[in-house]
């Protein structure tokens, strides 16, 4: 919905300051998105894919952007490989690559790390928190690694059954419901313990 | 998004072959037909083109349609849509997109073939002179509307439904007057004739071949007609476009 690709039943949304239903387009290529859901041509090489959402976005030094990325999210080696040829991992950073190809001030990451080994996906954290600090952009993540969320957010909303349930800083929530880590959060929220009998449970205990 | 197009057809050679084959095929076939009935049909006799003439200009039709839906599916296929519909792109300008390369391919497909006809049965279908140019635009603008109907459809309903634009333009051939004049069918099938733009080229055609005449109002006819038609398939096409927003299709494609 965010991304105007799902309209709602009701209710507005309002991204950057613009009604995304009216004027979505004023948005659009100020965002970007990636998605392990969303795939990308397979039969189009990463460089091939790239060059078209470049234009699509109206970038105008299109390599320049490109050979950037590349460095960026090591990409480089798998340029001119077919995008369908790719492993699960390099799908990823391509994809993540394709969204950042506009230097987007709203960043919208469902799952960025899914399917990255660990030294790749701490790198990948690690520019993507450089990129918010350089841009002042804003990442939203979909994601259940928590340890991922603790690292990244300084804004968490916790959701079940498609409904927020909560919401706070990770300090905040670790705070309100007693626990070590937000993973032990996230059960908390998933197996529907009510919070507060348990936190004040735990402090008894200590 | 053209870009997008010819890259993928660069990269893929059945997509290259699958362009001319057919209408080579079928170029063939009825150049063979009409060796045989130039000397058993008085008719065919008048203008031994007429009917590998025919079968070029269906074949405009025909791939016309198919540039837009088949090239269409290629997003569905893929699983794009969602990509390609949170960028700036409009649907509007995807439409465009899909006419011009629906045009690149037929130009590539059928040309191929109307040029492989010089040698293989001394016809050049280009010594129509500009009546070609008339009869080629409006066979590939119903093609276009077709297809774009065809991709609606297939939006909506989902990949399930792609068999459409295989057969939905072979419903309206008999009815096209391709290989025959209308006034071969019975009256009610003349008067579902009259509402296709392909039946007053065909009988153009006809006309430029038998009578060397160009029929200026068979041409305007079929050119108000595919105006029509053209509207009706880019509006459908835009209002599929807005359900799939409504349903989340762009994102949830499948049979």
């Amino acid at each position: 919905m965010l991304l105007g690709l799902l309209l709602p039943t009701s209710g507005c949304i309002t991204v950057l300051g613009e009604d995304m239903l009216r004027h979505r387009y004023r948005v659009l290529p100020r965002m970007n998105f990636s998605s392990p859901y969303v795939d990308l041509p397979h039969r189009l090489t990463v460089t091939e894919n790239l060059t078209v959402y470049a234009r699509l976005y109206g970038l105008k030094q299109v390599a320049q952007r490109l050979k950037q990325l590349a460095e960026d999210l090591d990409i480089a080696g798998f340029m001119p490989r077919h995008y369908g040829s790719l492993s699960a991992g390099q799908k990823t950073r391509v994809a993540l690559a394709k969204a950042l190809l506009n230097e987007p001030e709203l960043l919208l990451l469902d799952e960025p790390t899914a399917s990255l080994d660990p030294d790749t996906a701490d790198r990948i954290r690690s520019y993507l928190l450089r990129y918010k600090a350089r841009t002042g952009a804003t990442l939203l993540f979909a994601s259940h690694n928590m340890v991922e969320v603790e690292r990244i957010c300084t804004d968490v909303i916790m959701m079940r059954a498609g409904l927020i349930v909560d919401r706070g800083t990770p300090q905040s929530l670790l705070a309100r419901y007693g626990r070590q880590n937000l993973e032990q959060v996230f059960l908390d929220i998933a197996r529907g313990r009510d919070e507060q009998d348990e936190a004040k449970a735990r402090r008894g205990v200590r | 998004m053209v870009l997008r197009y010819i890259y993928l057809m660069r990269g893929s050679w059945p997509r290259i072959l699958e362009l001319t084959y057919w209408p080579t095929m079928q170029m063939i076939l009825w150049g063979f037909i009409s060796q045989f009935l130039v000397t058993n049909s008085s008719w065919v006799a008048q203008a031994s083109g007429v009917l590998l003439a025919g079968v070029l200009l269906w074949d405009v039709m025909f791939r016309g349609q198919l540039g837009v839906s088949v090239v269409f599916f290629e997003e569905m296929y893929s699983r794009n849509l969602g990509h390609l519909f949170a960028s700036p792109l409009r649907p509007y300008e995807l439409v465009i997109a899909l006419l011009v390369i629906s045009l690149i391919r037929t130009l590539i497909g059928v040309g191929g073939a109307a040029l492989l006809a010089i040698p293989f049965y001394h016809y050049s279908i280009f010594t129509m002179g500009l009546p070609l140019i008339a009869f080629f635009v409006n066979l590939l603008v119903m093609g276009w509307a077709i297809g774009l109907l065809v991709g609606g459809l297939v939006l909506r309903y989902g990949l399930g439904a792609e068999n459409l634009a295989w057969v939905a333009i072979f419903a309206i051939a008999p009815v096209s007057g391709i290989y025959y004049p209308i006034s071969v069918l019975p009256g009610w099938l003349q008067t579902v004739a009259h509402l296709l733009p392909a039946s007053y080229v065909f009988e153009g055609m006809r006309a430029v071949l038998m009578e060397h005449t160009f029929r200026a109002d068979l041409f305007f006819q079929a050119a108000m007609l595919n105006i029509v038609y053209l509207a009706l398939g880019i509006v459908v096409f835009l209002a599929v476009f807005h359900i799939a927003r409504q349903r989340g299709l762009l994102l949830n494609m499948g049979e």
